[in-house]
């Protein structure tokens, strides 16, 4: 029997719940339509200080985001979706944001899935993130790919998960 | 303006009573440092006392050094609405290195509770 990953990358195109075509692309190919992205991003789906707003500090933001593991996910020219790795040898934080306009529409558990598989690949042992535990839609998504709550502090809620067994 | 400076020694509470200072030079404000336990702080409250007292020693109006017993949120925040002051002044917010803020549960109890204006100082 062969050795069988859990985290086989999910096809990386496909059709979302109303029909749209999306693709899931390692790496900021085109970071102005990112930067759009995070431009049009509801005020009231932002958390913690994420996403920044104005163009300088969401550059920046990008910056260092870049610098880790990235995919975006695509709808023609659009980015509708962004998630990330970063972190050392054997701890990445986690962050995945998904546009208003795309949201409960399959893209999320896509794309992370994707990112997981990818940091697999990469050797990535351990994920964990910080959410609002009001965050329910988000908590759900996390916790459908493995993540579990370890530690819950005022109104953050903090999840790991274990890529290698 | 009466500023309450909450001082629980971390650097950042440090941080924010050095910055309530050069802003009270200017504007001739009256401080106050309240010193409470911070559970993320390695310091004694003798090691935080010396600290605050280094900072202030080039300054010369007097402030009043208070301790803060019990739960540090809700207690920080029954001293600032005695009546006495203006505003809350707190050092507090982490970042991840992914950008996401984290506030810890004293700030975050500071926050949602206090009656008088909180300044949050990252």
């Amino acid at each position: 029997m062969t050795d069988r990953s859990p985290w086989t990358p999910p096809p990386r195109s496909f059709a979302d719940t109303t029909g749209r075509s999306i693709r899931i692309e390692r790496g900021i190919d085109d970071r102005a339509a990112l930067i759009g992205m995070y431009e049009s991003y509801a005020p009231h789906h932002r958390a913690q200080g994420l996403p920044p707003v104005g163009r300088e500090r969401i550059e920046d933001w990008l910056d260092t985001v870049a610098g880790g593991l990235n995919v975006v996910a695509w709808h023609g020219d659009r980015a509708v979706g962004h998630s990330a790795l970063l972190g050392n040898d054997d701890d990445h934080e986690l962050m995945i944001f998904i546009h208003q306009n795309y949201r409960l529409s399959g893209i999320g558990s896509r794309l992370i899935r994707s990112l997981l598989a990818d940091g697999y690949a990469e050797g990535v042992e351990t994920v964990w993130l910080c959410v609002r535990p009001s965050n329910t839609i988000a908590v759900s998504l996390y916790e459908s790919v493995g993540f579990e709550r370890s530690n819950e502090t005022g109104s953050d809620l903090e999840m790991t998960l274990s890529l290698q067994e | 303006m009466r500023v309450l400076v909450g001082v629980g020694g971390t650097e950042r509470s440090f941080a924010a009573l050095e910055g309530t200072v050069e802003r009270a030079r200017q504007a001739d404000d009256a401080v106050t440092v309240a010193i409470f336990d911070d559970p993320s702080a390695t310091l004694t409250r003798g090691q935080v006392r010396d600290r605050v007292g280094t900072l202030l020693e080039d300054w010369d109006r007097q402030v009043e050094i208070r301790d803060v017993d019990g739960d540090p949120g809700s207690q920080l925040v029954e001293v600032a609405e005695s009546g006495e002051f203006d505003q809350l002044v707190l050092g507090n917010g982490n970042r991840t290195p992914m950008g996401k803020i984290q506030l810890d549960s004293i700030a975050q109890f500071v926050l949602f509770n206090s009656q008088v204006t909180v300044k949050l100082v990252r």
